[in-house]
């Protein structure tokens, strides 16, 4: 009986190997032709890690070996924001997760899954709670996540200390990495990467823009009382001030505001020649719609960030002229080296499985930072027996050695405190609120540190 | 048009035998039943409308049969069925006797919910209503086929709906003794599926055993426990607990308070020994059910106690926890520049003095109001608070929206209190509890939690008798502000950072609706309540035992405190003399066909009716 | 604690005193930000002016930036108006605030979302055809908007009548949440936005102010007058008030009590239901929660214009949306507040406050029945 066991489970293994590289393969020819070259190479390469029983892995076992038993799956979660307000920018990113473990098929033939998408509610309680159930499943290797950086906050130092790793995909606070000049921020801890931005940057950006490109001297900030939005708008006016503009209003709105005339009355006060508001919708709305109204901005350029940067809001007529900053989302035909996927592919499964575009400029990250956290963990795995072996260590040893990665997002590169993301930021032009995709592709600005 | 399908169906040929009661089967109120049908029907439609079928439906429950979406509806035909059988018996009235009649009206009113679905089923299939309503989505409409096909949906829910009506009908039907085997049995194959995560935790080896990888009980094990469940009940498992409670509530004098004491002390052991035993999420279970259990208290006191409605709680939560924050964290506002960081304990003791400032500030302008108008105004306070906290204006203390991050932990030498460690948590929560526990246990036996109850019964008879209404109130402010802030404090340490978002307004509700829900005015109801709501729900930002309900939790915050208010506005764990202000009009109406009018005492419930002496009422 | 009570004498006054060192702090400070604000409009560069904005110059308003922020606080303040009639109206008969009846005007507004984009995509939200839609959204919503406020009165407010007063309220404050999530989880949780009103709508009318805050101007005033015929004119606005008065008695006089109170929630519901559609109009957007605030602070507006009278109610609207837009930027930023509108929700709050200190029956003064001023 026992005997029979074994070897039906012997069995059961084989065809599992053997129907996740056909599998595979027929994934991909589904998603474009010219795809198939790559991904044969990745089967090759599948191919020989499963040869290579005990053989080279990454780590020195220092965080501890998970062991995933045969049959089962290779466990890693999704934390995101994905309901209220802020879900717009959650739920993309869980859904790239979840299109990359697709796309990426088996590690060693072993299955992937992210579990049932966790929600950080873009809190630090609600960060830390969530990164608690995480951490209580032994089983987990990494996270995707979380959306916030409120989140991440208090999310990082549970998911640090139990060894997992996790990769943001639209965390952007300097803090949880660094200042880029070589000094860990306040709240950085081993383990945590991102493929975002570092958001030092992007107010630079914007004001050297303002000052440099349009020659405007004077500008005010608006921002909504999230961590996110103050930060980007205090940049942006500190820089400002540090190019020799004027700097003539710093204010904010409550989320739930809708009569902006108040606030634009005293943002108007000051007469600026160009306003940033690096808020989100519904918020945005409304000033894009009421500043015109008010006297005394009539002629003022509105700008604003990646967090206005979806469709809800270029579709607006209001929005037409506006500026928006944000990462350079021009993925044209960047494809995912792991899985083989371009943009415009992921961008029709995504549309197809969930009726809409993405509408949050993030969920390429989102895509990378999962193809490279299985990429870690195939680099740190390895088969023991019908078992495969994980080498806690040798994830985050592989995510930190990553170099010239290529991504959907461009090119990955990871620092010394987990800033992987390209750290270019654009300057796009809306002018057509009928053609989005246009304006998206209209860069009238670069910068790159 | 569903009514005359309907009324077809039910009029027609049911193969039931009807001469088991005088009336005959299908003799009862046609109208009241197509009305509660009706109703079913509706409330089956909204769930499934909201998309909680197909949002829990991840969730399986015993492995290939039950899943937690299903679940959701499959409730409430059960429900709408024993309601069916209900009827309020009046004193001095006999009542009917229960027979085929009541079945058959149960499975009336069962179809009836079930051909909802079916309608919405096909409606689903027909048309395409996806643009105002999210859910009406082909993942829906895949649960409500069952993942069949269209036609098995239609038919399996009037069916389904049918037997579970009928079944819950069946209930006044059965002896007493079968049916409390019955519920017995139901009762733990559900709570060994639905606190599943809570059971391995604390029993890991039983993971294999009973539960199929990652989801649901084996549907074996699943008949197995309803059997051993029912089994249990059936000889008697339920009347030696209920014994025990009785021969309790019957001591008296020194007994009965050894017998509290042992309880104590029995509870305190198994509270500090459980976490030992258990991992990490149930650790932060029960540390997330302390700090809202602590919240949950100092409500009482204000609320319960002394009858405030302060809609504004929170604002005493974001002061405890700003107030460490600031004092404790290199990283709080730059105009602290210079100031020493405390230890936490150090923090603490500034808190309290602090936030019982702010208790008697906000108390206050308060007092004098009508009893609206304060909740109105204490909710104001509590915006303003957090808006104080988020402002650009005090940004040079609070650091506005950034938060204060990197607050230590809470460091006791031997002991340090951090979030990454939930069991040091739940420790130090243990220890707040249980002095607030006894600091209200005291004050409510005291003449000041006297003077509060005299206040809340009536407040122009309280202050004729003598009671400085508006000290005593601001002392109820006070108390419930120190005791919110303790929560605060830990709050801080746990979480390492403290963010104005963590103080909304929906704060003050869910702690209002665990005291409610507990029981106004009873400590034991606080707890059970906290329990209860907290742990299985879960908190504002924390997830429950039902991790998966953090979407629909809310909707189900505001339904239970409707159906509180309407059913049992005295809570689960009701207060004697609470519940016998909310219910004067029936006591007094019972009391009247009973002949008793003139004694008003024997109304109290003897297990807490002992103190009963406060107020000359 | 004993000492509390021992100390009954003194401390009352101490409360009293308290009371009215903030009473004096409040219109103390009111006052200085007022007199700063003519300074600084004045001379923009006066020592006072510098010293509180770290020595730079104030900003200066232009008569034309102070003629918005009027019309905005105007258009606001007759949404607030509008919903305060039904807290006013429902206070005034039952006692109890009735905390959900923001959210009666949310459906309202969801509702003209609804049917609007349904016409736009029609074709029906532009040209010839707008103003019959509009008349039609307007007349769905506000039916809408009825039938909830009905409903709630039948499921959760009449089983509890007679109850000790609290108990509804928080009755209440239970409906309002799950109307809240019921419309999140039904609609979604996302903003959801009107289609564009057409270009006359928007362009300047009169005086350089836009056409739709005349048009809701205009309706709120015309609700309000209707509502006031009503009640006043009418036998049954007449078995209102005397429900309104005393229950036990109106109904010995033949009033049918039930029936009253239906309609009392019906035209309290009506009138959130126009709100919430000139709401629409007005802002183009809405979201579940888009109710929970304007609903509390039209509770506020009810307060400061005296519970219970209607004119009251809508005055109060004003005052308290004139408050809202006007404070931030008159009061507060002369004193060197920074980030002044992130504080607005503050302001209306403590507008209640101060009405509550100075003159708790509200600046019209109540009309309400003996046992409810208690």
């Amino acid at each position: 009986m026992k005997k029979l066991f074994s070897i039906l489970s012997v069995l059961l293994a084989f065809t599992l190997v053997a129907a996740a590289c056909g599998s595979d393969a027929t994934d991909v020819v589904d998603a474009g032709t010219d795809a198939v070259e790559d991904a044969v190479d990745g089967d090759d390469d599948a191919m020989e890690d499963d040869a290579m029983e005990d053989g080279e892995h990454l780590g020195d076992g220092s965080l501890g070996v998970v062991t995933v038993e045969a049959g089962d799956e290779i466990q890693i979660r999704s934390l995101e924001a994905i309901s209220g307000d802020v879900a717009f920018l959650g739920l993309p990113n869980q859904r790239g997760t979840q299109q990359a473990v697709e796309d990426y098929g088996q590690i060693h033939g072993f299955d992937v899954t992210s579990g049932t998408g966790l929600d950080d509610l873009c809190s630090a309680d609600g960060g830390q709670a969530a990164a608690q159930t995480i951490v209580a499943d032994e089983q987990v290797i990494g996270v995707i996540g979380t959306s916030c950086s409120g989140a991440a906050t208090a999310a990082a130092p549970l998911i640090s200390e139990a060894g997992m790793v996790m990769i943001s995909a639209s965390n952007t606070s300097p803090a949880l990495t660094s200042d880029q000049q070589g000094n860990a921020g306040e709240n950085y801890n081993e383990g945590y990467y991102r493929t975002a931005h570092n958001d030092l940057f992007q107010g630079a950006a914007m004001a050297e823009f303002v000052f440099n490109d349009l020659g405007l001297t004077t500008a005010a900030a608006i921002h909504d009382g999230d961590p996110y939005t103050e930060g980007l708008a205090s940049a942006f006016t500190n820089s400002f001030e540090e190019l020799g503009g004027t700097v003539t209003g710093f204010t904010a709105v409550a989320k739930e505001d809708t009569d902006m005339t108040p606030v634009l009355t005293e943002i108007a006060a000051g007469s600026p020649e160009a306003l940033f508001f690096p808020i989100f919708q519904p918020a945005g709305d409304f000033i894009a719609d009421q500043a015109p109204g008010v006297s005394g901005l009539e002629n003022t350029m509105l700008l604003a960030a990646d967090g206005l940067l979806v469709d809800g809001y270029l579709e607006l007529e209001a929005s037409e002229g506006m500026h928006f900053s944000g990462p350079d989302t021009r993925f044209g035909e960047n494809k995912n080296q792991s899985t083989g996927v371009s943009a415009n592919e992921f961008l029709a499964t995504y549309e197809e499985n969930n009726g809409q575009a993405p509408e949050a400029p993030f969920w390429g990250h989102a895509y990378d930072a999962t193809a490279l956290l299985l990429d870690a963990i195939d680099a740190a795995s390895w088969l023991d027996g019908d078992n495969l072996m994980i080498d806690r260590a040798g994830v985050r040893e592989f995510l930190n050695g990553v170099r010239g990665y290529e991504g959907i997002i461009g090119t990955i590169n990871c620092d010394d405190f987990g800033d992987c993301g390209s750290q270019k930021i654009t300057i796009i032009q809306h002018l057509d609120s009928g053609d989005i995709e246009g304006s998206k592709a209209n860069v009238v600005f670069e910068y790159a540190p | 048009m569903t009514a005359t399908t309907v009324s077809n169906s039910g009029s027609a040929n049911e193969p039931l035998s009807i001469d088991a009661v005088s009336k005959g089967a299908f003799d009862f109120d046609m109208r009241a039943a197509l009305t509660s049908g009706l109703i079913l029907a509706l409330s089956l439609v909204f769930i499934a409308l909201c998309g909680i079928p197909e949002g829990l439906n991840e969730r399986l429950l015993i492995k290939p049969v039950l899943s937690l979406g299903y679940l959701s509806l499959l409730w409430l035909p059960l429900l709408f069925g024993w309601l069916s059988g209900n009827e309020t018996v009046l004193e001095g009235m006999v009542a009917t006797k229960k027979g085929a009649r009541d079945i058959v009206r149960g499975l009336f009113v069962g179809l009836i919910g079930g051909l909802g679905l079916s309608l919405l089923t096909v409606l689903m299939d027909a048309f395409d209503l996806r643009d105002p309503l999210v859910n009406w989505s082909p993942a829906t409409e895949e649960v409500l086929q069952f993942s069949r096909s269209i036609g098995f949906g239609v038919i399996a829910w009037p069916v389904l709906g049918a037997i579970l009506g009928a079944f819950g009908a069946a209930l006044h039907v059965m002896p007493e003794k079968i049916r409390k085997a019955v519920m017995a049995g139901l009762g733990t194959v559900l709570s060994f599926a639905i606190f599943a995560t809570f059971i391995v935790d604390v029993a890991d080896f039983l993971d294999d055993l009973l539960y199929a990888r990652r989801g649901g009980l084996k549907w074996g094990w699943a008949i197995a426990l309803f059997v051993i469940g029912a089994g249990a009940s059936f000889l008697g498992g339920g009347r030696k607990i209920s014994e025990m409670k009785s021969s309790y509530q019957a001591a008296t004098g020194p007994a009965k308070r050894q017998q509290t004491t042992t309880l104590i002390l029995l509870s305190l052991a198994a509270l500090i020994i459980i976490p030992l035993i258990t991992g990490k999420i149930t650790q932060e279970l029960f540390a997330n059910i302390g700090i809202f259990l602590l919240l949950a208290l100092g409500l009482n006191i204000v609320v319960g106690l002394a009858g405030i409605l302060d809609l504004g709680y929170v604002a005493f939560f974001a002061v405890g926890g700003y107030t460490t924050a600031v004092l404790t964290s290199p990283n709080r506002g730059p105009d602290f520049e210079g100031f020493p960081t405390l230890p936490w304990w150090g923090a603490l003791l500034v808190t309290i003095i602090i936030a019982g400032l702010v208790g008697l500030f906000i108390g206050a302008p308060v007092i004098r109001m009508r009893g609206d108008y304060l909740a109105i105004v204490t909710l104001g306070f509590g915006e303003i608070i957090r808006l104080l906290f988020l402002s650009d204006w005090l940004n040079g203390w609070f650091n506005g929206a950034q938060g204060i991050t990197n607050v230590p932990p809470a460091d006791f030498g031997f002991f340090s209190v951090k979030g990454t460690d939930p069991r040091s948590v739940f420790y130090l929560v243990l220890f707040f509890a249980a002095i607030s526990i006894y600091v209200s246990w005291r004050l409510e036996r005291s003449r000041l939690g006297r003077a509060w109850m005299a206040i809340r019964e009536d407040e122009s008879v309280a202050e004729a008798m003598g009671i400085n209404t508006v000290n005593m109130k601001l002392m109820a402010f006070v108390v419930g502000a120190v005791l919110a802030s303790f929560s605060g404090a830990i709050f801080a340490a746990k979480v390492g950072s403290i963010f104005p978002t963590s103080f909304l307004i929906l704060v003050s509700v869910i702690i209002l609706v665990v005291v409610i829900v507990g029981g106004m005015g009873n400590i034991m109801g606080i707890i059970v309540g906290s329990v209860v709501l907290i742990g299985v729900l879960g908190g504002p930002k924390q997830p429950g035992l039902l991790a998966e309900f953090s979407e629909y939790k809310l909707l189900i915050y505001g339904a239970l405190l409707v159906v509180m208010m309407l059913k049992r506005p005295e809570g689960l764990v009701p207060n004697a003399r609470r519940s016998r202000e909310l219910h004067q009009d029936e006591f007094l109406q019972d009391a009247w066909l009973k002949g008793e009018v003139d004694t008003d005492d024997d109304m109290v419930d003897p297990s807490t009716g002992g103190e009963g002496t406060v107020a000359p009422a | 604690m004993t000492t509390a009570i021992r100390a009954k004498g003194a401390a009352k006054t101490n409360v009293d005193k308290f009371l009215t060192l903030l009473r004096v702090l409040l219109i103390g400070a009111i006052s200085v930000g007022l007199l700063a604000f003519i300074a600084q409009q004045i001379d923009p560069g006066n020592a006072f002016a510098k010293w509180t904005h770290d020595g730079q110059e104030a900003n200066r308003l232009t008569g034309e930036q102070f003629k918005g922020l009027i019309v905005s606080g105007l258009s606001q303040g007759a949404m607030y108006g509008l919903i305060a009639l039904g807290y006013s109206m429902v206070y005034g008969v039952l006692g109890f605030i009735n905390f959900a009846h923001g959210e009666v005007f949310m459906v309202g507004a969801f509702t003209g979302f609804i049917m609007s984009n349904k016409f736009d995509e029609a074709g029906l939200w532009e040209g010839g055809a707008f103003i019959p839609t509009v008349l039609f959204t307007v007349l769905i919503a506000t039916l809408i908007a009825t039938g909830l406020a009905v409903l709630m009165e039948r499921v959760a407010y009449r089983p509890l009548r007679g109850s000790p007063r609290l108990i509804p309220l928080i009755t209440s404050i239970g409906v309002s949440f799950f109307i809240q999530n019921a419309v999140i989880l039904l609609f979604g949780a996302g903003a959801k936005s009107y289609p564009p009103n057409p270009d006359w709508l928007q362009d300047d009318w009169i005086l350089g102010i836009e056409g739709v805050k005349i048009v809701v101007i205009i309706v709120a005033a015309i609700s309000m007058a209707g509502l006031w015929y009503f009640v006043e004119r009418t036998k049954t606005g007449k078995a209102m008030r005397a429900v309104a008065e005393d229950k036990e008695i109106a109904s010995l006089m033949g009033i049918n009590v039930n029936r009253t109170i239906v309609t009392t929630f019906a035209v309290g519901g009506a009138m959130a239901g126009i709100g919430g559609m000139l709401w629409g109009l007005l802002f183009r957007s809405v979201i579940a929660t888009t109710g929970f605030l304007p609903g509390i602070k039209a509770f506020t507006a009810a307060v400061v214009g005296g519970v219970g009278n209607l004119g009251g109610a809508m005055a109060g609207g004003v005052a308290l949306g004139g408050a809202e837009s006007l404070a931030p930027l008159t009061l507060l930023e002369p004193l060197g507040i920074s980030g002044v509108s992130q504080l607005r929700d503050a302001v209306s709050f403590v507008l209640l406050i101060l009405v509550l200190l100075i003159k708790p029956t509200g600046l019209f003064g109540e009309r309400l029945s003996s046992d409810d001023r208690a």
